[in-house]
């Protein structure tokens, strides 16, 4: 039988690595560690169905059947408080006490948290990650409020759209110029400005928000936004501490190379956490998706299952969502690069090229478009704007 | 209740007394019944839990919307005109009985 597998993080990327293990025949013992209470869930909806229809029993990724007949120790409300290397072994802490847990393989995949940018009073804003968080937002949004959302990125536009829906008046306060910065082209930037105010949303560009109160808050340049309830929705950091006291490589996340092993191949890190090798440009990334960590989990759970040293490298396209209002947002691809220059192919299809070629194309409501481009960047041949044109007018 | 049946690609057919209302791409997960992903939890934004409706149940099932059909273009396996989304076949009490082939390939 194969050595123990352990997988620190039960998102949707650690769970995943332990579906695909049993998927690829692994026999050996699996344990799946996760800090939160309750079966392993998908975050997506929490920003968006969930905050409409409340049904956290759909959020769950799989039943608790799962892991007895997959044979799956699954270890809630438990965290991970030291790798040990040397002994091959974590040290956990959770209801049953402190154990050390013997490996073979550790995967990480301890994903993110919420960032707590330097904001007085941030003690009055909600969180919007897990379960909990969407929870007690939920029952705070049960008569109409006034609500200031920090942060212009999906998360805090999701939730500004669902609001303003149920009849909340909305401030989303965004410390860059423009909204979604880091994911999304400046075109699509704007698109979306003009869908928010249109919604109802007021929106706050380019001023970071320095103080928060019970009536409101406070931006840099002085503008007061009144607010009885705060979203703090400003980004994330990834999870790296437990990485870095063992001595692992990390810069912006967990640095993994291109079969997605940590400075000790014994270590693997997936989704959120890790810093991969883009596969297409070779420089290293950390993606916030669903895709990434599922992507991830299935390579990592793979190369444990087939012990091959010369399996495939990582080579799965990105791919992203959103859900604002009645648009579908989506991005096939990524661009994260200083030398991005964009293209509008039409008003709703903007292409992102960098020195390597095309790198992204974003839609909004042309998921024809979406899954086309995903083929042919999958496919690594060249893609001209023309093309794009083609296909956006087909 | 209603009763619904995966036919894997392999041939190996499973059946699930599934909750109504529920969607047979999350019947499927909940059940542990391989061959259907749902990565994207059914927000109609991955395209991984592709089935074929069974020809006697085509009419009932009815034909697939617009987006899911923009969505199947990504499909791994052969798209077919009995193609669907699972995530977006709800199971009414006239669905019982129904019968959804699987794909030999979701990504």
């Amino acid at each position: 039988m194969a050595g123990p597998v352990v997988i620190a993080g039960a998102g949707q990327g650690g769970l995943q690595a332990a579906i695909s293990l049993r998927q690829a025949g692994f026999d050996g013992p699996v344990t799946l560690i996760g800090s939160e209470p309750g079966l392993p869930y998908q975050r997506p909806p929490l920003s968006k169905a969930y905050l409409k229809d409340g049904d956290a029993d759909a959020l769950a990724l799989r039943p608790q059947s799962f892991f007895e007949t997959k044979d799956v120790t699954y270890l809630p409300e438990t965290t991970v408080t030291r790798i040990d290397r040397d002994a091959g072994r974590v040290e956990v802490t959770g209801p049953a006490g402190d154990s050390a847990l013997p490996y073979e393989n550790l995967v990480l995949a301890t994903g993110t948290r919420n960032m707590r940018p330097p904001i007085e009073g941030l003690e009055h804003a909600c969180d919007l990650r897990t379960l909990a968080d969407a929870r007690t937002l939920r029952g705070r949004l049960d008569a109409p409020r006034r609500i200031a959302v920090i942060g212009g990125g999906f998360i805090g536009l999701e939730f500004a759209a669902v609001a303003v829906k149920q009849g909340h008046e909305v401030a989303v306060i965004e410390a860059a110029p423009r909204l979604m910065a880091r994911a999304v082209s400046p075109l699509m930037s704007n698109r979306f400005a003009t869908l928010h105010r249109d919604w109802g949303a007021e929106l706050f560009l380019g001023q970071p928000a320095v103080s928060v109160d019970e009536a409101g808050v406070t931006l840099a340049d002085g503008t007061r936004v009144p607010a009885d309830f705060v979203l703090l929705a400003a980004g994330v950091q990834p999870n790296v501490e437990l990485a870095e006291d063992a001595g692992l490589e990390t810069a912006n996340g967990i640095r993994v190379d291109t079969r997605l092993r940590t400075s000790d191949p014994a270590i693997a890190a997936l989704g959120d956490c890790a810093s991969f090798p883009d596969p297409r440009t070779g420089r290293h990334v950390r993606l916030e998706s669903v895709q990434a960590a599922t992507d991830h989990a299935r390579l990592i759970a793979a190369r444990i299952a087939g012990d091959d040293p010369d399996g495939p490298d990582y080579a799965a396209v990105p791919w992203f969502w959103s859900d604002q209002g009645d648009r579908k947002l989506q991005i096939a691809g990524f661009a994260g690069g200083p030398d991005t220059t964009d293209e509008a192919v039409t008003e709703n299809v903007v292409a992102r090229f960098d020195a390597h070629g095309l790198a992204a194309v974003e839609t909004i409501n042309a998921a024809r478009v979406h899954m086309k481009v995903r083929r042919m960047l999958a496919s690594g041949d060249p893609i001209e704007l023309s093309l794009l044109e083609e296909l956006a007018a087909a | 209740m209603v009763k619904v049946t995966y036919v894997a690609h392999d041939g190996e057919s499973t059946t699930i007394d599934a909750e109504e209302g529920a969607s047979v791409m999350k019947t499927a997960v909940s059940n542990d019944v391989d061959g259907i992903v749902g990565e994207c939890g059914g927000s109609m934004m991955c395209a991984t839990c592709h089935c074929y409706v069974d020809e006697a149940w085509a009419d009932k099932v009815g034909t697939r919307s617009d987006d899911e059909d923009d969505m199947l273009e990504g499909a791994t396996s052969e798209v077919t005109e009995r193609s669907r989304l699972s995530c977006q076949i709800k199971l009414t009490p006239e669905l019982d009985g129904l019968v959804v082939h699987l794909p030999e390939d979701q990504i």
